[in-house]
């Protein structure tokens, strides 16, 4: 039941990361990208890490893919038109996919079979977060917060030429 | 007796699933979750019908007319009359639109918005799918709303439909984060983010009669308000109807769907109301608990659909009485008032927790509350400030 779960999910997840990779229109690539996040979310549900599996969802589809496709929607003029195929791409994407797979296959603990995990809940995750990785945490906070009065000032109007365009 | 009858719809899926007995465990797990699938889709469907009836009756019965009453016995088959006329109308997709993405934004939508209603506990032992975080995914489900709303507005191809899109998820982004921090306190104070768990730590009387219900401290009732008015926007109801503003841009991101690619989309905006007054019961309301002792041989069930229907009946009457609210109104009350209101709450909630949770603890997350609210209230008091209107034009 699950190994048939995995590849289904498997082929679903690698036809919608293909799809944003190719499909002409821009919009239909965010739009497929955010299928890929969907397609990760299940992977995480898969193997019982509910917790994460909702995370992904709630970050990377509620705001990054909406994030995306705003960034398209406002930025971009040729939204319709096609674009061209890019090699570079092609050439960092193999790059990427090498090394990842080298490092897999370095690992150690892989050639083992898998401990058996205890079911982990959200309260076990909140506890360990906020004893053994507060810091951690903290400086998370730190900078999200950072980068949200950064983002503020960016798009803070100037008093002073607003009222000069006036 | 009071028990049986309580427990009768969990009874009678235990009845329908020994007839599966021998089956190996998959397909009774299988056939478990379609029961539980086909239970919430009858009943949240049917509830559907009634309430776009009664809503429109109780709207007449505001505003000084009848309302519907020509169809069946008091217009009860209204419902059914408009269910056929949207099925045999003509469905109309715009040449220029994007026709996948046009086709896709209504059934997203409303599957999101029947997924979020799996996690609620509908009475004793009735909820429909426990999951751990169950708050979360709630709210993971919620969030891909913002996805389908602009993948109707942008499919259209239409310029009515991108600004109704674009207000709806400026303002759902804006009451999201309100929506989803007044539910922290009550998270804080269980400890857990399982519904089931929430609704039974609302068991119980305080001095033997006030229910235990959130709603009935300080921060509870805060949250609560702020919570509903929170899922008032998300669900784009008036007062905060601004997405599908009809004086201004047509239907908003509905503009260019017709017939039954219409009523879906009507279907997910009250199927998403019931959910987010259904988990407005279970966070503050106590879920299915009775309200007093003496009533409580009224079964669970009984309890959280009376409560859902009081909260209906509320965003009723709000529409039936307010007019819509301004774009930069609804973005400044979000982000200047909602949102420090919503923090205070936590903080509200912690005093509480550690000052007792008795009645002093009461007394102190009032005073937190109350001097917030003084403090924001003279903050953003305008009154002084209004001068000659301005405009101000694109460049």
């Amino acid at each position: 039941m699950n190994s048939a779960a995995f590849i289904v999910i498997g082929i679903l997840t690698l036809a919608a990361a293909l799809a944003a990779a190719t499909l002409p229109k821009l919009m239909h690539a965010a739009l497929s990208f955010a299928v890929t996040f969907l397609g990760i979310a299940a992977f995480f549900f898969l193997l019982g890490a509910e917790f994460v599996g909702l995370v992904q969802v709630f970050v990377y589809i509620g705001a990054v893919a909406v994030l995306i496709v705003f960034t398209i929607l406002l930025t971009r003029r040729d939204i319709e038109k096609d674009r061209g195929f890019n090699w570079s791409g092609v050439v960092v994407a193999i790059g990427v996919f090498g090394g990842l797979i080298w490092a897999i296959f370095k690992t150690q603990s892989l050639s083992g079979v898998a401990p058996e995990m205890p079911v982990l809940t959200v309260k076990h995750i909140g506890e360990v977060l906020m004893s053994g990785y507060v810091w951690p945490l903290l400086c998370v906070g730190l900078l999200l917060t950072a980068a949200l009065i950064g983002a503020l000032i960016l798009v803070m109007e100037d008093r002073e030429e607003v009222k000069k365009v006036k | 007796m009071s028990v049986s009858i309580d427990q009768i719809f969990v009874s009678g899926k235990r009845w329908l699933l020994s007839w599966l007995a021998g089956t190996p465990d998959w397909a009774i797990q299988i056939a478990s979750s379609l029961i539980n699938i086909f239970a919430l889709l009858a009943v949240f469907l049917t509830l559907f019908a009634l309430m776009s009836v009664l809503e429109r009756k109780i709207l007449g019965r505001i505003q000084n007319r009848y309302g519907p009453n020509r169809v069946g016995p008091f217009g009860l088959l209204q419902p059914v009359a408009d269910g056929i006329k949207m099925l045999v109308k003509e469905d109309i997709v715009p040449v220029r639109a994007d026709k996948i993405v046009h086709f896709l934004a209504p059934v997203l939508i409303a599957a999101t918005a029947i997924l979020a209603l799996g996690i609620i506990p509908y009475g004793r032992n009735l909820t429909p799918f426990t999951i751990d975080g169950g708050i979360l995914f709630f709210f993971a489900v919620g969030s891909t709303t913002e996805l389908a709303v602009f993948m109707a507005g942008w499919g259209s191809n239409n310029k009515f439909s991108m600004l109704g899109a674009m207000r709806a998820i400026a303002q759902m982004i804006s009451y999201e984060l309100p929506l989803i921090i007044t539910v922290l306190p009550v998270v804080m104070i269980v400890g857990s983010l399982t519904p089931d768990t929430i609704v039974a730590a609302q068991d119980g009387y305080v001095f033997g009669f006030v229910p235990r219900w959130f709603v009935f401290t300080p921060w509870g009732a805060t949250a609560f308000i702020l919570f509903f008015v929170s899922g008032l926007v998300e669900s784009n109801r008036t007062p905060f109807d601004v997405p599908e503003g009809e004086s201004e841009i047509v239907a908003g991101h509905m503009t260019e769907y017709s017939g039954f690619k219409y009523a879906t989309f009507f279907m997910a905006e009250y199927i998403g109301m019931f959910a987010i007054t259904g988990l407005a019961t279970t966070l503050f309301l106590g879920g299915w608990h009775a309200p007093v002792r003496a009533l409580e041989f009224i079964p669970s069930y009984v309890w959280f659909f009376v409560k859902l229907g009081a909260l209906l009946f509320v965003y009723i009457w709000l529409r039936g009485t307010l007019p819509r609210t301004r774009v930069d109104q609804i973005m400044n009350f979000a982000w200047k008032f909602m949102l420090p209101m919503a923090f205070t709450c936590v903080i509200a909630a912690a005093v509480w927790h550690y000052a007792g949770r008795g009645l002093r603890g009461w007394l102190w997350s009032l005073v937190v509350i109350a001097i917030a609210y003084t403090a924001l209230s003279i903050v953003l008091d305008t009154r002084r400030k209004f001068a000659p209107r301005t405009y101000r034009f694109a460049e």
